[in-house]
């Protein structure tokens, strides 16, 4: 047992012989149950700096979507020297590169996303650093389509898998950032190298030891590389921050490390507010902060968050609109006894939306628990009608699997912080597949052979028992290929693009999962029923392969509480899963999958031709496990209790449900409104939903932010497990969100 | 038993207190020029659906229901037309302890014995009851409905006299039910009931329009805006002096 000067007034328990962050939260940490009366409006200063990040926004905005670009320092750990917003009035120090709104240069991915990236917006890459990282230092896509087959290669290329993370860093991994305030660097290098040295030192130098310590060696150098870039802002981060503020500032580094050398998709923050709030407490009581100092240190936390920004290709943006960086932030959850993890810090997170003005970052996500409290739930509620930038995740779900502490990677990805990590594996497209069941594996929009050449349909009338036999074959081949993908870019990217400094604030034995998803279920959900119930014909181009579908009587719809279709869906999500879990992962990674696609439901549904189920080709996908536009009829909870179905066990990744409902049908009155919408989400969790993005807004204010995106800067919305700037989505985009079904009063 | 629905919205807030399922009956007398659901008047028209079938459903959003407050309202069309099959899906939902409301403009409601036996065995079975007066003067009512309104302040008045708890509803139309007059009086007549839990003032809306050109009628409002929100304030004032 050691003590610290930082730990002064703490309770003691296991957290100071070993490294557990979670053993001192529920030591240490105040329950809140009261309501948001004690909160603080912004200082002047908050104001100000605001203002400020408004003015570079526009700015922005105005330079077509990237104000600046570094292009000629590779960006590092070390690599650049200060930057600030204000020097004098910013609580919390520290940017990306040397200026706001100055994108780092990242290329251990891929030198050729850096380079599109960069001409894209009119910059140029400095020709010293191509060369260097196309002649001499290989990239991890370059790795990746060294080792690809053809068949990965075509696959891709049609589209039946994409998004893959073969060209640009697969984040999703959650550092224990809040190790470095608790711990300092210098005891988490001790324990490295305590660990270091119980690696492999007598036995057999097999590839896997040979692997961990060097990745081990990497994790140390970086946590030094951290400490230096501490010192050149004025802070000693070697040992334990002493104060709310150092906690939040030495915290804040350890993150701004990790996004320093991984433009990762998703750079998510874990669970930090009630951390940090043991911190805010403490000096609370000791008189050295006020509430309104607690508020400023938070606000100006939450905007070093909301500065973050990756250099990325119009072709990435297709996929992942809005120029997303999911620093996704967990916010309350209830403790492994039951007590609920809601401090006053959870309402100062969320206050920042009031106090800032919406965003869509940090992805603020609340685990939903029928066990927090009462006035909490109510100031969600409250927060989601006046912001729509919430998200919502089923505690009473995950805390089972992940105990306690558990983080969002991205969107909806559970892991257990600092124990676990996921290789994130983008989406199968599984309407596609089915079009490849009926043709034969030809694909539908490129007339090419891509899957096996079974044995097509040859019959007029679609018959659900021959169609079922042939998607089942074809899904066996598509989950075998996919995996073998996704084993590819996972070893190449921790060959060449390995995240040391993330891994740092790991555990050394970490669980790992390989992170499969599908996108297309309520299209093939809805095929299957209008083939099973209703009569479809085929429709054949010259060639005989077919290319269209007529319906001819009425089936049920995904989305509408009806057993019928909504058992397709649950069976499918089912049946893909255990087709995935046949397959060997890299690195004995456990095999999961989310119902997940943030927006590249749009261009899922460019690349796959006419569907059974009367959707046109080219037409958006419904997102994640939403039932298709403007299908659910039955009003907002037959939708929800479809959705809600899906079996979690069987997506372990997450299920994404997104939910629009215009103020009016949620009630008359604010707090009939925001009862009625915690009641919502209770009875949704209470069902087994795992995830709820909330909007709260009416359809003519975004067709009105469509025409005038000047008078809507911060009009913010959800997606598909995430918050976009709805401004800064595609024109396609913007219009995928309006046709999207609104639950109305009637 | 069956009942003829036009449709149902699984997620009502503005129709009884709490998260609602309602359920829209098929079927109306009222031919109200301002009606946003004219594709449920036809009786004959809409689906027909077993009590067990809506009881199964409702059961499968309980935990909603037990989360928010809240039940099942049924509305229409008009309710009071099936009464059989409203005894029959109150007494199932009594018997699981779920909150029952109507939505009723009372346009059916007639003192024969052989309806009011009827109607008092729903009766028994409702908890609250959401009654839309829509104009006290009995020939604008004429004009506005295409009815009289005497047999619906008689039941009004029935209703009182049977201690059944209400939510009296007023849509608010410019130069059709908002004139001050008309407001005050029939703040007069609620203020003579003394069931009255809450009253309701809902501005009118053009969203129900696109329904009348779908089923090839003429819309007789034509032109009418939307109530300005001083005239809502306005009504509120008048009608809630009643309360």
């Amino acid at each position: 047992m050691q003590t610290k000067d930082g730990w002064k007034l703490f309770k003691c328990g296991k957290w100071q012989s070993e490294i557990n962050v979670r053993d001192f939260i529920i030591q240490n940490f105040s329950p809140y149950v009261g309501d948001e009366q004690f909160l603080s409006g912004p200082t002047t200063n908050t104001e100000s700096l605001w203002e400020q990040v408004m003015d570079l926004t526009k700015r922005e905005r105005e330079n077509g979507g990237v104000l600046d670009m570094d292009t000629e320092i590779v960006s590092t750990i070390t690599s650049h020297g200060v930057g600030y917003l204000n020097e004098d009035t910013e609580q919390i120090v520290g940017l990306q590169t040397d200026e706001p709104f100055k994108r780092s240069l990242q290329p251990f991915g891929g030198i050729r996303m850096a380079v599109d990236a960069a001409n894209a917006y009119g910059f140029k890459i400095d020709d010293t650093v191509k060369k260097v990282f196309t002649d001499y230092r290989k990239t991890h896509n370059q790795g990746v389509f060294d080792a690809y087959t053809p068949e990965m290669r075509l696959a891709r290329k049609a589209g039946i898998i994409t998004g893959l993370p073969d060209a640009y860093g697969r984040g999703r991994i959650i550092g224990d950032y809040r190790r470095v305030a608790l711990y300092g660097v210098d005891y988490l290098i001790e324990d490295k190298q305590e660990e270091l040295h119980l690696t492999g030192g007598n036995g057999v130098m097999s590839e896997e030891i040979i692997r961990d310590r060097e990745e081990l060696t990497e994790q140390i150098r970086a946590l030094q590389e951290l400490k230096q870039m501490a010192a050149s802002y004025g802070y000693d981060i070697s040992q334990p921050a002493t104060t709310a503020k150092e906690a939040f500032q030495w915290l804040y580094f350890a993150y701004l490390g990790a996004i320093k050398e991984q433009n990762g998709a998703a750079m998510s923050l874990g669970r930090v507010s009630t951390f940090l709030d043991i911190y805010i407490e403490r000096d609370l009581e000791n008189n050295v902060l006020t509430e309104q100092e607690a508020q400023e240190l938070v606000d100006h936390f939450v905007m070093k968050l909301r500065l973050v920004k990756f250099a990325r290709t119009p072709d990435y943006n297709e996929l992942f609109s809005g120029d997303p960086t999911w620093v996704t932030e967990a916010i309350g959850g209830v403790a492994a006894d039951g007590t609920p993890l809601v401090t006053k810090n959870s309402y100062r997170f969320l206050h920042t939306l009031t106090n800032l003005g919406p965003a869509p970052e940090p992805n603020l996500t609340v685990l939903w628990s029928e066990k927090l409290p009462e006035k909490f739930k109510r100031y969600c509620a409250r927060m989601s009608i006046e912001t729509s930038s919430i998200q919502y995740e089923n505690d009473d779900l995950m805390r089972d699997i992940y105990g306690d502490d558990y983080g969002i990677a991205c969107c909806v990805s559970a892991m257990a912080i600092g124990k676990q990590l996921q290789f994130f594996g983008a989406r199968a497209n599984l309407a596609k597949a089915l079009l490849y069941a009926i043709n034969g594996g030809v694909d539908e929009k490129l007339f090419i052979q891509v899957g096996p050449a079974y044995e097509p349909v040859t019959t007029e009338y679609l018959a659900y028992d021959d169609v079922m036999k042939r998607y089942d074959r074809m899904l066996d081949w598509l989950a075998g290929l996919y995996v073998n993908t996704l084993n590819v870019i996972h070893f190449m990217h921790d060959k060449y693009s390995y995240e040391r400094l993330e891994m740092a604030l790991h555990d050394k034995e970490v669980l790992r999962t390989m992170a499969c998803g599908i996108a297309g279920l309520s299209v093939v959900a809805d095929s299957l029923s209008a083939i099973k119930y209703a009569k479809v014909r085929t429709i054949r181009n010259d060639d005989g392969l077919v290319v269209d579908y007529e319906i001819e009587g009425d089936y049920p719809m995904y989305g509408n509480n009806d057993d019928r279709v909504d058992d397709i869906a649950v069976e499918l999500v089912k049946n893909f899963m255990n087709k995935i879990r046949q397959h060997q992962t890299y690195r004995r990674a456990v095999p999961t999958q989310s119902v997940l696609t943030i927006t590249s439901n749009v261009v899922y549904g460019k690349k796959t031709g006419n569907t059974p189920d009367g959707r046109k080709a080219g037409e958006p996908f419904a997102p994640g496990a939403n039932p298709l536009h403007g299908r659910d009829r039955k009003g907002a909870l037959a939708s929800l209790s479809s959705v809600a179905k899906l079996n979690y066990d069987d997506a372990l990744d997450g299920i994404s449900n997104t939910f629009s409902i215009v103020p009016k049908a949620l009630g008359h009155e604010l707090d009939t409104r925001k009862m009625n919408l915690a009641g919502l989400l209770d009875g949704y969790m209470r069902k087994g939903g795992h995830h709820l993005n909330v909007n709260v807004f009416d359809r003519d204010t975004l067709l009105d932010a469509m025409e005038h995106p000047e008078e809507y800067p911060q009009l913010t919305i959800r997606v598909s497990g995430y918050a976009v700037n709805f401004i800064k989505l595609t024109r396609e985009q913007q219009l995928d969100v309006i046709q999207r079904t609104f639950h109305e009063s009637r | 038993m069956l009942g003829r629905i036009h449709s149902i919205e699984t997620f009502g807030t503005v129709d009884g207190p709490g998260l609602r399922y309602v359920l829209f009956m098929q079927g109306c007398l009222l031919r109200c020029q301002f009606c946003h659901n004219p594709d449920t008047w036809k009786r004959s028209e809409g689906k027909q659906v077993s009590v067990a079938e809506i009881i199964k459903e409702i059961e499968d959003y309980q935990p909603f229901f037990e989360a928010a407050g809240g039940g099942v309202t049924v509305s229409g069309g008009e309710p009071l037309l099936q009464l059989d099959f409203l005894a029959a899906l109150f007494r199932e939902l009594k018997q699981r302890g779920i909150h029952t409301a109507i939505d009723t403009s009372g346009g059916c409601y007639s003192s024969s014995p052989t309806f009011r036996k009827k109607l008092d065995e729903v009766l028994d079975l409702t908890d609250l009851v959401l009654l839309d007066l829509k104009q006290i003067n009995a020939d604008k009512h004429q004009k506005l409905t295409g009815m009289s309104n005497r047999h619906i302040l008689d039941f009004a008045a029935y209703l009182d006299e049977r201690h059944v708890p209400v939510w009296i509803r007023h849509v608010l139309i410019p130069g059709k039910t908002d004139i001050d007059e008309d407001l005050t009086k029939l703040s007069r007549f609620i203020s003579t009931l003394t069931n009255v839990e809450k009253i309701d003032v809902l501005p009118y809306h053009q969203l129900g329009v696109y329904k009348w050109k779908e089923l090839g009628l003429d819309y007789p409002l034509e032109g009418t805006e939307p109530p300005t929100e001083d005239r809502v304030e306005n009504a509120k004032r008048i009608l809630h002096a009643a309360l």
